[in-house]
């Protein structure tokens, strides 16, 4: 199959690859970009392990072609590090509060639990909940996941308070 | 703080050893996404293997055409029966002693049977060529339901066995029966039930479900042919055994094979056994020369590997007519599926389903299990439990329940009245086993407590009151459980896994600086070794968690083990740790003695270091031991700091736990919502709370997903009918509670730090208490039981049946 010319920016960067039109943006990320912080759990769009940040909304990468995906900016979990290397404040608080287990749905928890604090950066326990719904844990059963978000939603409200 | 001014406690709390919350140290690397999972392994030159898999579940295989999938460019091979049986490994070997055809070998026995296995450049390639085959089938008459197998004209599935009589466990009585297994006393137990006061007997059915981890199973398999040495890297949570079997299977020596188990992303069971992408992998790998990755789909991985349950338990329960329990019998249809591939010790064909007489001092009891072939796919796995724990416990649980209707009892009181009483143990079971420890008492009453059951009840009389007025069109249901567990196997003079020993190792290197590294037989999913074994060895040995590496899952490095599943790391390898440590601590102690000119005797440890006794002024602490074990001469001691245990447990633990649920029910949609949850567990000595208690929310949260819609369904010609996660339930944050954990503390006395295993009771106590909250919601209609999963449509039918939608 021929291939195409994609360019896109990935955490920050710009990248040009060639790729079939019918390639998955997350096969593109993982298999040509090497960005494996996305995984693949199931396909079809249910699980959201495979969730990227994409032209500033949560999508699942698995049923993105890489075609849709050209000339797009986005972010993976591994562009949620701070500059210096540390934490963001999203990881720091799923690490506090026992967010996670296995660690494969976490990239795409916290890459959704991101856009949701953009979306509503006060949301309530069940507005987290209900944000949170099309991303699947089986380790965690959902509570610590939870407590990490609204923990990382006061962090970010009180550290912008303190900036004004 | 100096060293000085520090108090003994302050030296403690520095350890991070057993009982704190330690932060994990996993988290640094999953959160940023730098987890190392088999999908994200790459090597050069790497090639994708893809299925062919058959769409029947019973069927002839009349002729398999390649030719156009061959011809397509960058397919590199593809792979039929015919091209693995001069190997001969187009059959292979099962866990429970049958063996399985790794690609169809004339004919299919389920739908998504791996019948022909690509090899293309990439992935897209493959699943293009995947297409191109073209298979030719006949189809053949199909068997789902367990109980027509046995009939006397049913179709034979296996005809590689046809007439065959004398099976892995003993003989077979059909062509589609593969062991009959019977424990306790059957001329007894009909005694006790002839005679009772009152019997209670019902069907209790645990569906087909699927422990499907997020990460669905896969592999790479890299030939070496210049230095002759295979690399298997995979989602094993057994590598050593994976080892073992790799090298009795292909001929390869063992030590040519060096089996790697990176990050797995859960396992719950699914990733116990050995699959055929395993050895397709690794014959396209000596093929070709090249790596080969391997990885399932969703789909494949719901269809084609480590089903669990469907167990059909038929009971009875005898009792005084005012409930002390006198006998229980159960006969038990296991629906294995095509192949007898289920994840058992070799003595137990049916797991620990022995241990179903709970948590109850039932003098007299029977049990057999029936293990039936049908065109379903194999596997049958611990699915979160310890070997058919959940089946066992659910039974009785049930049991419980059904006797309590029976009798007109409050169903806490029927089991605070029967519980094996804290004096009684070591208890020993009318089915076999030895309980090593259990206050099953001080449990329920701590329950009944904290949820003031008294005061639920009350609550419930009234909804009932309102529901029969008209008021509301919601019944309440409360769920109790009191379950005990049975892991950490085991005993290697009567636990095996084709003939290995299920012991486990921990090594321990100490490094001049005084960090040091272990290693252990067993591998992390997700459970946090890496930071709970450290807290183990910190407490053991006197130097901080965070200065201690844990590591698991390559076989070049780890000492031989069993692996992580039935709740079996803290029990086996958790003592093997503590024992490796205390080896450490006694030769750290005859380098503390001649540091401090005293004799062995004279020293005693301290939290971090060696103090003369009666002068705790004058010590050695680890950090300077172990430099010292490096740069002195000491006479009589051999240098450096090193100690490995292999650990054959002497009993297995027995975790229980108590757990209430209250549930509100609609009856005219079937709608159910988990007002409460609480779980009480006793893991014995408690090593990181912050893990435990994540643990028991995980496994809750299966639980909730097994009792209340999650199953494996088929029609009935053996199409599955809940292939992906659109059909086969998987909770969400929306539709999972918040729970509430507690716990009581009575130790395992042969464990050397007590501890008992805690990932798998949730799971194994949470279905039946999700289970019996539904049926309580019913009680007052007339409702004895009723088959799993209770999801909206199932509930709404009860409710339906029982006359309550006017």
């Amino acid at each position: 199959m021929s291939k195409m010319h994609v360019k896109m920016t990935v955490n920050g960067k710009e990248v040009e690859a060639l790729a079939e039109p019918r390639m998955l943006l997350i096969h593109f990320l993982r298999e040509e970009l090497n960005v494996t912080g996305p995984h693949i759990g199931c396909e079809t769009t249910h699980c959201g392990a495979c969730t990227v940040d994409l032209n500033g909304k949560s999508v699942k990468a698995c049923t993105v072609f890489v075609a849709q995906a050209n000339g797009a900016n986005v972010t993976t979990v591994e562009g949620l590090v701070n500059e210096d290397g540390t934490l963001g404040v999203l990881q720091e608080m799923f690490r506090e509060h026992h967010g996670l287990q296995c660690g494969f749905c976490t990239p795409g928890m916290i890459t959704r639990a991101h856009r949701l604090l953009q979306e509503n950066p006060n949301p309530s326990e069940e507005e987290v909940r209900f944000g949170m719904s099309g991303n699947l844990c089986r380790c965690t059963g959902y509570q610590n996941i939870v407590k990490a978000i609204l923990a990382a939603a006061a962090e970010l409200n009180a550290a912008k308070e303190a900036a004004q | 703080m100096t060293e000085a001014t520090q108090t003994r406690e302050d030296r403690a709390t520095a350890l991070k050893g057993l009982g704190t919350a330690r932060k994990r140290v996993e988290d640094v690397r999953f959160t940023q996404g730098k987890g190392n999972y088999v999908d994200d392994i790459k090597l050069d030159g790497m090639l994708f293997g893809d299925f062919v898999r058959s769409p029947y579940a019973h069927a002839k295989v009349v002729s398999i055409n390649a030719d156009a999938a061959r011809a397509l460019p960058g397919v590199v091979a593809v792979l039929t029966a015919a091209d693995l049986e001069p190997l001969g490994l187009h059959w292979m070997p099962t866990l429970a002693g049958d063996k399985q055809m790794v690609l169809a070998d004339g004919k299919v026995l389920f739908q998504g049977q791996e019948v022909a296995f690509v090899i293309a450049e990439d992935r897209y390639i493959a699943a293009d060529a995947v297409e191109l085959v073209e298979v030719e089938y006949e189809e053949l008459p199909v068997i789902v339901d367990p109980f027509k197998a046995l009939d006397a004209d049913a179709p034979v599935l296996r005809e590689d066995i046809r007439d065959q009589m004398e099976g892995a466990h003993g003989p077979r009585r059909h062509n589609n029966h593969i062991f009959t297994w019977e424990q306790g006393d059957k001329a007894a137990t009909e005694a006790v039930l002839a005679g009772a006061d009152v019997v209670a007997e019902e069907m209790i059915y645990y569906h087909r479900t699927h422990p499907c981890p997020l990460e669905t199973c896969g592999c790479v398999a890299s030939m070496d042919k210049v230095n002759d040495k295979l690399t298997l890297y995979g989602t094993f949570q057994a590598p050593h055994a994976v080892r073992t079997v790799a090298s009795l299977i292909s001929g390869i020596a063992e030590h040519n094979i060096r089996v790697i188990s990176p990050d797995i992303g859960g396992g719950f069971g699914n990733k116990v056994g050995v699959y055929p992408g395993y050895i397709c992998s690794v014959v396209a790998s000596i093929v070709t020369g090249k790596p080969v990755k391997w990885v399932e789909d969703r789909i494949e991985n719901l269809t084609s590997t480590a089903f669990a349950r469907d167990y059909w338990m038929k009971g009875k329960i005898a009792a005084t007519k005012d409930g002390k329990i006198t006998g229980l019998w159960c006969h038990t249809t296991a629906d294995h599926g095509a192949f007898d591939a289920c994840a058992d010790p070799t003595k137990f064909p049916a797991g620990f389903m022995n241990i179903c007489t709970g948590s109850y001092d039932i003098p007299t009891a029977y049990l057999s299990v029936d293990g039936v072939y049908t065109n379903k796919a194999p596997g049958g796995v611990a699915y979160r439990c310890s070997f058919r724990v959940t089946e066992a416990a659910y039974f009785i649980e049930r049991m419980i329940e059904v006797l309590a209707i029976k009798l007109g009892m409050d169903a806490a009181e029927l089991r605070r009245i029967n519980f094996i009483r804290a004096d009684q143990f070591p208890y020993q079971s009318a089915l076999g086993w030895e309980y090593d420890s259990g206050n099953y008492h001080a449990a329920w009453e701590k329950a009944m407590k904290a949820v003031d059951y008294e005061g639920l009840r009350a609550e419930q009389a009234k909804r009932l009151e309102d529901f029969k007025a008209g008021k509301t069109r919601k019944l309440m249901g409360i769920g109790l459980t009191h379950f005990t567990e049975i892991v950490g196997a085991g005993p290697v003079k009567n636990c095996d896994i084709l003939g290995l020993g299920m012991f486990d190792s921990c090594e321990i290197r100490i490094h001049p600086t005084g960090s040091a590294i272990a290693r252990l037989g067993t591998i992390s999913q997700g459970q946090g070794h890496a930071t709970t074994f450290a807290q183990i060895l910190a407490s053991e040995i006197g130097i901080p968690a965070d200065d201690i590496t844990v590591e698991e899952g390559d076989t070049d490095t780890a000492p031989y083990g069993l692996g992580t599943y039935g709740s079996r790391s803290t029990p086996v390898a958790g003592a093997a740790t503590a024992m490796a440590g205390r080896k450490i601590r006694a030769k750290a102690q005859m380098i503390a003695a001649y540091l401090l000119e005293v004799h062995d005797d004279d020293v005693e440890f301290d939290v971090d270091r060696f103090v003369v006794k009666g002068a705790p002024e004058r010590f050695k602490t680890m950090k300077e031991i172990a430099f010292a074990s490096y740069n002195q001469a000491i006479p009589g001691v051999e240098p450096g700091l090193e100690a490995v245990s292999y650990y054959d447990p002497p009993n297995m633990t027995y975790p229980f736990g108590a757990y209430v649920c209250v549930v509100d029910v609609d009856v005219d949609t079937g709608v159910t919502d988990i007002r409460q949850f609480y779980a009480l567990d006793d893991c014995g000595t408690r090593i990181n709370p912050m893990i435990i208690e994540g643990q028991v929310h995980g496994g809750l949260t299966e639980a909730l997903a097994i009792a209340m819609g999650q199953e494996m369904a088929y029609d009935e010609i053996g199409n599955v009918k809940t292939a992906t996660l659109m059909d086969f339930f998987w909770p969400s944050a929306w539709e999972t509670p918040n729970y509430r954990t507690d716990w009581t503390t009575t130790p395992s006395p042969h464990h050397p730090i007590g501890a008992k295993g805690v990932g798998e009771s949730p799971n194994v106590g949470g279905v039946p208490c999700f289970s019996n909250a539904v049926h309580d919601a019913f009680r007052p209609f007339g409702l004895t039981q009723t088959n799993m999963p209770h999801d909206h449509w199932r509930v709404w039918k009860v409710a339906h049946d029982l006359g309550l939608h006017g």
